[in-house]
Parts: structure tokens; sequence; C-alpha cells
């Protein structure tokens, strides 16, 4: 039973890895940008939630908080994207991705300067409690953690392939100029991306932080999501969150069954796998990349 | 303005393009070799320990312009690569081997090791790499505790001195010996670096920068020529890593952290992206920002009694002039002295968009 519980915390950790990942594949899959900073995106979220519910700060009920919260997020998203990266259009991909990682660093200080470098844990309704299932004990919070995420993805899923801004989202990355010329404002296209990753960031932040404590060099876990996408295959948001739970599931399971004194193995472990993956299958899981053509 | 007439193709591919610039370069050259009589005649050598690091510094910035700059690649983890240079050059030390062996086998064996790493990643697209060295830059703290019998792990490792054919450099007792050990490196380095620009090798480089596609177009091979590319651009970062630790004379697994990759990478950005001058300029300016910190900070606490000490303000003001630099001035100060030589030059026909450089429209390489 010790095993089953493992799994399922294990689950709930790839999930917030996987809606890590969900985020920065949306900015991906609509801009051809990687976010370095999605991890950072998460965790400042977690601190605005935390701000606004949490008894030492504002108290506000968490039912208000949580879309709050991401509204909140879904404006920072769409400033970061209308006020920098908007200058940086038709520039090469390395400077975003520079740009980003910078951003990841300013957001890290200021959550630092605002919240402090303590770790905090959100105070949620379902904090603490059991299901009994059987010889089972499953944290209600690592239940909603999967039940969130698996709605999320599934909605986003969608999103992007039935309605017209999400198709309008794909048709700006395919060919920008050819979304031009058919009328997609493609530049508003991106902005709104950005919010919409930033608003999952929130969700993302907000499941992490009910289930343990947040301090703002938690957005380094960004890195393994970068690692659960490329898993997943850059660009597929079912890719995203089954990457994310190879990567929850690995970590787990290679600590517990890892050889004594290799207990440095589980924080290589993830990697080991993104290693494997991109020598046998390059593109990912769910690949969807090919050659270039002129 | 310089007309230089060209009458043989030699022209094209000289070392310096005219006399000037010959004359510039040699007083630069002279300059730096008789730096040390300066301080010899001060008796003080302190600032020629932070001259040194600006030299390492810029040794490591010239093997990631490469990447960068000259190839278009974006490397997130160059500390990892000075790492492995620092690491292989202590080893080699205390396994017996002589410095002028040791030494450059330690670049080579980052050069070599940067290659095997990123082999798996190199067909794909860029992000990919920038992904993979980024994890690599999060894990090689990880890695070097793992590898404790070797690297000493947390408590670390105590760097050699330098021995040449019984002379032993040590940085406190004889630092102008080392002020010219780190000196030599950075003019072959230079050297190298210039030679490769000329060659075909080079060439291909930028064209791969340029445009992969049409760089393939012209019978070039990518995942080889980037491999070439990276395997140059990290053995140059595990010959700056090695020196780093001669300087350092103590290393453990948090010396080479992701804040020194970031750094690196903050340096060519700002010193300018695809000029050798740009990862000088660029050391520079990383060396002294954190002395301009603290001496504004113990200004703030003399005059206003301001006490600002918050933690992380340093990477995060490197941070926004990063970004600042990006947004603003992207070929970074070596382009904005460019653009004033320009100015001058041409008094009064310099236009406004003279570098401005193409945008391009973003096609996807998936299918959907």
């Amino acid at each position: 039973m010790d095993f089953v519980q493992l799994i399922v915390s294990g689950l709930a950790n790839g999930c917030v890895y996987g809606l890590i990942a969900l985020g920065f594949v949306l900015i991906y899959k609509a801009t051809e940008a990687v976010n370095f900073a999605q991890g950072d995106f998460m965790m400042i979220g977690a601190f605005v939630c935390l701000g606004l519910t949490n008894a030492d700060f504002m108290g506000l009920n968490f039912w208000l908080a949580v879309p709050l919260a991401m509204v909140i997020m879904a404006a920072l998203g769409y400033l970061f994207d209308w006020g920098v990266l908007r200058h940086m259009f038709g520039q090469s991909q390395v400077s975003i991705v520079i740009l980003t990682i910078a951003l990841g660093f300013i957001l890290r200080f200021a959550a630092g300067t605002i919240w402090s470098h303590e770790p905090v844990s959100l105070e949620t309704p379902f904090a603490g409690q059991d299901l009994r299932f059987g010889g089972v004990v499953l944290g209600i919070d690592e239940i909603a953690i999967i039940v969130v995420t698996v709605v999320l993805t599934g909605s986003l899923f969608v999103f992007f392939s039935k309605t017209k801004l999400g198709v309008a989202m794909q048709a700006a990355s395919q060919n920008q100029l050819a979304a031009y010329y058919m009328g997609i404002p493609v530049k508003r296209i991106q902005s709104l991306v950005w919010a919409l990753s930033g608003a999952v960031a929130a969700v993302a932040g907000i499941l992490f932080a009910s289930k343990g404590a947040i301090d703002p060099s938690s957005g380094l876990l960004g890195i393994k999501a970068f690692a659960a996408a490329a898993i997943g295959g850059f660009g597929s948001l079912p890719g995203a969150l089954v990457g994310g739970l190879i990567i929850g599931l690995v970590e787990p399971l290679s600590a517990r069954f890892a050889p004594d004194g290799f207990a440095g193995i589980a924080r290589i472990a993830p990697y080991a796998i993104l290693l494997i993956v991109l020598i046998f299958r390059p593109g990912g899981i769910f690949s969807q990349t090919q050659k270039k053509k002129v | 303005m310089r007309f230089v007439f060209k009458t043989s193709y030699d022209a094209d591919i000289r070392w310096f393009r005219h006399g000037a610039q010959l004359f510039w370069y040699m007083l630069l050259l002279g300059l730096m070799l008789a730096l040390p009589l300066y301080f010899m005649w001060t008796g003080n050598p302190y600032l020629l320990g932070e001259i040194n690091r600006v030299l390492i510094f810029s040794i490591a910035g010239m093997g990631l312009m490469l990447l960068t700059g000259q190839t278009g690649l974006a490397s997130l983890g160059h500390a990892a690569f000075m790492a492995m240079g620092c690491y292989a050059n202590v080893l080699l030390l205390n396994a017996g081997l002589p410095w002028l062996i040791a030494f450059p086998l330690a670049g080579l064996l980052a050069g070599l090791f940067g290659t095997i790493i990123i082999s798996p990643v190199m067909r794909l697209h860029g992000v990919y790499l920038a992904l993979a060295t980024l994890a690599l830059s999060v894990l090689t703290g990880d890695i070097i505790d793992l590898l404790e019998p070797w690297t000493g792990g947390v408590s670390g490792i105590a760097v050699p001195d330098i021995s040449i054919f019984g002379y032993v450099i040590n940085k406190y007792s004889n630092p102008y010996a080392f002020y010219y050990i780190v000196l030599a490196v950075v003019i072959i380095v230079i050297m190298a670096y210039r030679n490769l620009l000329r060659s075909p090798t080079g060439r291909s480089f930028a064209a791969i920068r340029d445009s992969e596609v049409s760089a393939q177009a012209m019978g070039i091979n990518l995942s080889r020529t980037k491999a070439t590319s990276f395997f140059l651009s990290c053995a140059a970062a595990g010959l700056a890593g090695a020196l780093f630790g001669h300087d350092a004379t103590y290393i453990t697994h948090e010396t080479f952290d992701i804040v020194m990759s970031i750094t690196l990478l903050l340096m060519i950005v700002i010193g300018g992206l695809g000029f050798i001058h740009g990862a000088f300029l660029g050391a520079m300016i990383v060396g002294l920002i954190p002395v301009l910190i603290a001496n504004g900070r113990s200004m703030l606490q003399t005059s206003f009694d301001i006490n600002l000490t918050i933690p992380g303000l340093e990477s995060a003001l490197f941070a926004a002039i990063l970004i600042g630099f990006i947004l603003f001035e992207p070929l970074g100060l070596y382009g904005r002295w460019l653009k004033m030589r320009t100015y001058f030059e041409l008094f009064p026909f310099y236009r406004k968009d003279m570098f401005r450089r193409q945008k391009s429209y973003l096609k996807t390489e998936r299918v959907q």
C-alpha cells in the first residue's frame, strides 16, 4: 500500500511539472519562443495567491483568491509580451531565450524582496485532509492536483483544436506572414497566449504551494518541466503532461530503489531519461518535428 | 574615412586591414606586456589579480562567443565546461603530468566532454540545445558531488601550482609570472579565433548563424559543423576553467554554478555578439559592476544612512542590464563603438538604419 501512495504522490508531482510544461508548450506552440521563466511565473503565481489568501497577508477567501491570482498572472504575462517581447518581433530566437532567462532572475529577486526568502505554504481549505480508501491513505490535495491538471490539459487541447482563437494561435506560429494575410492580428494573439500561459502558471503555482512550501528559488523547478516538455515532444499539449508524469514518477521510484550511497541518482534520473529519449526519439514521444523545407 | 584599396585576394583575409590597425594593436600588446612594471613600481599587485580575472573570463567569453556570436547557438551551461576543464587540469596535475601537457589536455577533454554530451541534441532545433545546456549547468554541482572520489565533492579540492621545467608559479608568490601565463593563453586563443574566422570552417559557422537552410543548401554538414563549433567553444571554456582554478587555488562543487553560466552569457551580450572585442569589453563590465555596487552601497550607507543589502540584488541588476542591452543595443558595447566611429567617419552622411538587422518572419518546423 506504501507503493500506491508513492505512485500517487509521484503522479501529483508530475502533474505540477506537467502544468508548468503546459505553460511553455502553449507559448512555444503559438510563438515559437520558449519561456525559460515559466518556472518563475509559477512561483510568482503561487506567491500572488498566497499574498491574497494567507491569514498573515490579505486573508481573502481562497475561492476568490484563485481567480484573482490567475487574472493578475495573465495580466503580467500580457504586459511582458506587450512591453518587452513585442519590440523583439522578428529577431533571433537566441535573444528571446536570453531575455526570458533574465526575466526569471528579476522575478526571483522581486519575490524574495516582497515575500522574503523563507519557505511558506499556501493555506487551502483542503490542506491536511486525507482520503482513507482501505489501507491506502491519499491526500485530498494530491487528488485535487491530478483532477485539475487532467481537466485543464483536456480543455486546453480542445481550445487549441476546436475554437477560432485556438486555431488562429496555431496559424500564427505555423507561418506568421501567411497568418497576417489571413487577417490574424499576430502580435495581439501572441500577447494573449502569454496571458493564457500566465494563468496556467498561476494554477500550477497554487497547486504546488498547496502541496508543500514555496520559496523564491522554487522557480528552478521549471528546468524539470523543460525536461518534461522535451520528453513529451515540444509543442504537444498531451505530450507535456505525459512527460511531466514520467518525470514525477521516476523521481520517487529511483530514490526508493537506488542502491545505497547513490541517493543523488534521483536528482539526475529525470535528465538521464531526457537524454535517452533525445537519443532514440529526438523529437520526443509525441514528435511533431519534420525536416525544414525551403 | 579610410579607403582600403584591395589589390589581391589576400587582402580580404589579412590579420590587420591597414597599418593604423596594426599600430594600435601592437601598442595595446606592448602596454599589456609592460603592465607588471607599473605594479612592481607601486608594489601592490592587488589590481593585477582583478585584471587576471577579467582576462580569464574573456577567454571563456571568447569560447562562448564562438558558439553564440559566430554559430548562433545559445549555451546556458558554459560554466559546466569550465568546471570540466578545471577538474581535468587538477586531476592530470595530481597524476604527475607536467603542466605544459596537462593544461592543453584539459582543454581538449573539456571540448570532447561537451561534444559528447551535446551530440544527441545537435540535430534538433536550437531551443533543445539551450535546454540541454541549462539542465547541465543545474546538474554540475550534483555531478561533482556524485564523483566525490575524484573531485572532492562538497569539501572541494586544492589546485596544485603551475610548474614549467621546475620553475614553480603560484598566484601569491609570483603574481607577475602568473599574469604572463594568462596573457599568453589569451593571445593564443585570440590568434586561434582570428585564424578560424578566416578559414572555411569559420565562414561555415557564420553561414549557419545567418540561415541554416541556406547553409545546408551550400553543402555545409550542419550537425558536424555545429559539433566542431561546440568542441572549440568548450575547449576554450575548459582552458579558461583550468586557469580559473589556478587563480582560485581551491575549488568546490559550488564554484561553477548556474550564475556563472548566465554571467558568461551576459558578458558576451553586453560586449557585443560576434566580436572578439565584445568578449573583453563584456568581461571588463562584468568585473566592474560588483565593485560599483559595493561602492554605491557603502556610499549610501555613509552619506544617507541607508542600509541596502538585499539578497539577489546583484543578479537582478545583471538581468536588468541584460534586458536593456537586448532591447536597446543588440550589438552591445562594441556595436555602439562601431556606430559612433562610423558616424564620425561618414559625417554628415550617417543614416540611422545603417546597422539595422533584417527581420524575419517565423515559420514552424512542426507538423500539426
